[in-house]
């Protein structure tokens, strides 16, 4: 192909290591023609990321790349680090994940925009600041003139990723590389930074590379698309083919992973067992085989090449399996599903009503707020940040909850306020019929906490990495005074029931994958056979793959032990497979609560509406023809004291409505509304 | 270009050619790291050595270090004296061994002092927060402006130049640095969600700190008490030389460095030899402390380096 802008052909990478050579690349080779977006799909680890690094040739001295990179006719591997910055920012930029750190905290994003336009090109100082002026209303950014000499810290992370746009469109490039653009954002500002990358794309005519874990984001997005895996692409298509005409084992896995929001019947997910290998010393063998359910041994002898699944010249459509061409449309091989579908236990608790239940937990009006200080040496409060407004709600045994929102919007701010077991002013938290006000003590604490135990967000963080599992899983039953020989007994017990081998409990936790450390964590919540398991973004640091075989555990625990979850979630898809019961948070208020049907099929209120069809669905014809609801703005600080509805601001409804109407909304605090335990909203037109 | 075309058949007989080689322990792995580290290791031999000769000197050697020689007074090195002689006689080489010890003991003994009250002090503050650690910081920031060599030099000269003394004082004016900075190390730990989760469990707060904060910093507290060693070496010999610290008959390395001083166009080796065990003793601590950096640290330069 001659047209191809950018066009990479057989490109590997490896690293040095203390254990030996990463092969993070082990062969790519692709097209792209202007105004195309390729999307680079692949679990962490997958070599998504170094491949766009090495295209930008950012990567350290001490890495071996070898293969070609051809960038509008110039081969880019060979060049000097001075000869590749004429091309970096001028016809190659790259937007980054983490809007935080891509931008200098010390130099004004006025400054920081105007560097980035007279690197390259000789611009007077008047020109180029009206470039930049331009640029920042490009990228839609209120009162551009003002926002000029605004330092990053006084933007939001949606507003930062604006500014790392326009800084990426200074040069009118002809390929971007967006580098999950959108992971480190919530999903109503990931809807409007999506649609501001398409408007880039359009305007500068560039091709993009859009590298993402989400499939959701590649339906919405990509023209073609690349599953990698251990390195390699291990198929290739344009967006339809692949989510309609999936070839390959691996990527019917990663959507057969996904909890789809759009989806009402509770079928387990279909987890993919294993993980993916280590890049050191790999055999000549599919990389997959080890994890895939219809593996020959033929697939063990040699690793299979990226070929034309319909045996035709063009070949649009590549895999990398030999079985191929016996898979059908839907992942059927055979008749049969790829993936086996896993059984999930019938509730014990299925058939008896919800108000027949004892409640475990029941928060009534629960209300925080932090003070707003001032001064460097004599402190003085100067305001207050209403975190938590008052909300109440009740948790039954074999229930799950979930509490959804944006990021800011107080629901870590809850389950601490619940952790903590604080004692509330004007309101109560009772544990299984006990209120945390009647608590006294450090024994009355520790008999309490037995019933209470969380998992963290973090699976790395959450577990101390000095300690043996061993040790990790048996610390709340030491923190109750089990004796040792009680404990031995205990750990291997839970240990077989998150699905660990008992046998690996005197290892650290670094030798344990994310899914696993994730286990270990269920596990030590589940020491002390507790009521109620709080989980704090359970799935969302892991890979779909591994996310599917947690949350098929969760639920299955919750069958099995007749557990209830208090869940809190940024991830409606996964909150829609899970939960049974939903609350929707806006600036620390419920502003929907009701069972999971009711919220995510006649969704009432304006925000959650926003937020329902803000979520990428991972089919690309239905994500590119549905209607969508894009917010405006940001969520509003939690300082202000507003006399009216909070989401005002940005509220889509509000718009609509005749001027009388808007005072009531400006005026009026919307209470929740609607009949007790059902499904409720607070709005005053809705 | 192909890395190794042919590959092992697969099978289980073949498994451990086609796997990757099982993790390094973390202890494998440091301790690579720090012998890839030439100076490090150099540094430690010669730690050992100089350990050594003060614990196996006093033994070969045919003086005392107390014993007068009348006979040879203020003398070179020679075969009878092998480091030569005081101008009152006494053994060179006995002092320099005898010296060394002191200096030795007083330095592990003050380095384990600080760093042990340092720790506990530093993280529990960071820990227990509040009240506990304002006050905390309170005491070590006033302790800060104290005129502590001046305590140090005042005490020591009281205690009549007893060697168990001089290092309760230096450990006494020596833990608050340390546990300033580890306080704002362990600041950032208490914040991790283990630390959360085993407050959940409700395990009690000071088993939370040595079971969870502690053992996560043990990487700068080793490197600590290695730099530790040298510091204390410096202040006692400090100390030593202007005549406040171990008095006579005891001897240690600044004492001996004090007094060659004096006769050092006269009597060079009085000089020589004990700075140059002093020498030989902060180099080489200060190598392995830098080796240990670079082995535990894993964001250090050297550290990322295959």
């Amino acid at each position: 192909m001659t047209n191809a802008l950018l066009s990479v052909r057989d490109l590997k990478v490896s690293f040095p290591s203390e254990t030996g050579t990463v092969d993070a690349v082990r062969g790519i080779s692709f097209d792209l023609e202007a105004g195309r977006t390729l999307g680079i799909v692949g679990e962490s680890g997958s070599g998504k990321s170094v491949t766009s690094l090495a295209i930008m040739g950012l990567l350290d001295e001490n890495v071996r790349v070898s293969g070609s990179i051809t960038f509008d006719g110039q081969e880019l591997l060979g060049k000097s680090d001075k000869q590749l910055s004429a091309i970096r920012g001028n016809g190659l930029a790259m937007i980054f994940q983490d809007p935080l750190s891509s931008l200098t905290p010390v130099f004004s994003i006025g400054d920081q925009l105007i560097e980035a336009l007279t690197v390259h090109r000789k611009l007077s100082k008047r020109a180029a600041w009206a470039r930049a002026v331009e640029l920042l209303e490009t990228v839609g950014l209120p009162n551009p003139e003002g926002r000029m000499k605004s330092f990053p810290h006084e933007f939001s992370g949606g507003m930062r990723q604006r500014v790392v746009i326009a800084i990426a469109m200074a040069n009118k490039p002809k390929l971007i590389i967006a580098d999950e653009p959108t992971t480190a954002l919530d999903v109503t500002i990931q809807a409007q930074i999506l649609d501001l990358i398409a408007k880039a794309q359009s305007e500068t005519g560039a091709a993009v590379i859009m590298i993402t874990h989400d499939m959701g984001v590649v339906a919405k997005t990509a023209d073609d698309v690349l599953v990698m895996y251990a390195g390699k692409p291990v198929e290739k298509a344009p967006v339809h083919e692949l989510f309609h005409r999936t070839r390959m084992p691996y990527s019917i896995g990663l959507l057969g992973a996904i909890p789809r929001v759009d989806k009402a019947e509770k079928q387990p997910l279909i987890p993919v067992k294993g993980n993916p290998p280590l890049l050191i010393n790999l055999p000549d063998a599919c990389p997959f085989a080890t994890r895939c359910p219809i593996a020959i041994d033929a697939c063990h002898t040699r690793e299979p090449d990226l070929v034309s699944v319909d045996n035709d010249e063009v070949g649009e459509h590549k895999t990398a399996c030999i079985r191929s061409h016996e898979i059908t449309d839907g992942g059927l091989i055979d008749g049969h599903p790829v993936f086996p579908v896993p059984d999930i236990p019938e509730r014990a608790l299925a058939g008896v009503p919800r108000e027949d239940r004892p409640v475990t937990l029941e928060v009534r009006n629960l209300t925080k707020t932090f003070p707003l200080m001032k001064g460097a040496f004599l402190k003085r409060k100067v305001g207050e940040v209403h975190a938590i407004r008052g909300i109440s709600f009740d948790i039954r045994e074999g229930e799950t909850m979930a509490i959804v929102g944006e990021s800011g919007c107080g629901k870590t701010t809850t389950l601490l306020q619940i952790m903590d077991l604080v004692e509330q002013v004007d309101g109560d938290i009772l544990l299984g019929g006990t209120s945390v006000a009647d608590v006294r003590g450090g024994h009355a604490e520790r008999t309490l906490r037995r019933d209470i135990q969380i998992v963290f967000q973090d699976p790395m963080g959450a577990l101390d990495p000095r300690m043996t599992v061993a040790d990790i899983i048996a610390e709340p039953l030491r923190a109750i005074g089990t004796k040792k020989a009680g404990s031995e007994t205990r750990v291997d017990e839970l240990m077989d029931l998150v699905g660990l081998d008992p046998t690996h409990s005197n290892r650290f936790p670094s030798a344990f994958s994310g899914g696993q450390r994730q286990r270990i964590g269920i596990a030590r919540a589940l020491a002390t056979s507790p009521k109620i398991v709080v989980l704090d973004e359970p799935v969302s640091a892991l890979d779909v793959s591994i996310q599917a075989g947690v949350i098929n555990l969760l639920d299955e625990l919750k069958a099995k032990l007749g557990l209830s979850y208090l869940f809190v979630a940024h991830d409606l898809s996964v909150v829609r497979h899970i939960a049974d019961r939903v609350a929707v948070m806006y600036l620390g208020a419920f502003v929907e609560h009701g069972s999971v049907d009711e919220i995510f099929e006649d969704p009432q209120h304006p925000y959650t509406q926003a937020l329902l069809s803000a979520i990428p669905i991972p089919d690309p014809d239905v994500e590119r023809t549905r209607e969508r609801i894009v917010l405006s703005g940001d969520l509003a600080s939690a300082t202000d004291q507003v006399g009216g509805c909070s989401f005002a601001s940005r509220c889509q409804l509000f718009k609509v409505l005749p001027p009388e109407k808007q005072a009531r909304c400006l005026g009026e605090v919307p209470p929740l509304t609607g009949p007790e335990n059902a499904h409720r909203n607070a709005c005053h037109f809705r | 270009m192909p890395r190794n075309s042919i590959q092992p058949a697969v099978g289980p007989e073949t498994t451990a050619l086609r796997l990757p080689r099982k993790r390094m322990s973390k202890w494998e792995l440091y301790s690579r790291r720090f012998r890839r580290n030439r100076p490090a290791v150099a540094g430690l031999v010669i730690f050992a050595v100089l350990v050594l000769f003060a614990l196996v000197a006093p033994l070969l050697a045919r003086y005392d270090h107390i014993e007068l020689d009348f006979l040879n007074l203020g003398e070179p090195p020679s075969g009878e004296h092998w480091l030569g002689t005081t101008s009152a006689g006494n053994d060179t080489f006995a002092q320099v061994a005898i010296g060394l010890q002191r200096s030795l003991m007083i330095a592990v003994a003050v380095s384990v002092g600080t760093t042990v009250i340092s720790a506990v002090v530093g993280t529990a503050a960071a820990y227990f927060s509040g009240m506990f650690e304002r006050l905390t910081l309170l005491l070590i920031h006033f302790l800060m402006v104290v005129p502590t060599f001046l305590l140090l030099a005042m005490f020591s000269n009281s205690s009549g130049g007893d060697w168990r003394i001089i290092s309760l004082i230096m450990i006494l004016i020596g833990w608050f640095f340390p546990a300033r900075v580890i306080w704002t190390m362990a600041l950032s730990l208490r914040e991790r969600e283990y630390v959360h989760a085993a407050r959940y469990m409700g395990v009690p707060g000071m088993k939370i700190v040595l079971r969870h904060m502690l053992p996560n910093i043990g990487s700068l507290l080793v490197i600590n008490f290695t730099l530790g060693v040298v510091a204390a070496v410096m202040t006692e010999t400090g100390l030593s030389f202007l005549g406040f610290g171990v008095k006579i008959p005891d001897v240690s390395l600044g004492s001996l460095i004090g007094s060659g001083a004096n006769t050092i166009t006269s009597a060079p080796w009085l000089f020589y030899f004990p700075a140059a065990a002093l020498t030989l003793l902060t180099v080489s601590m200060a190598l392995v402390a830098d080796g240990l950096r670079d082995a535990l640290d894993p964001t250090s330069a050297a550290g990322g380096r295959a």
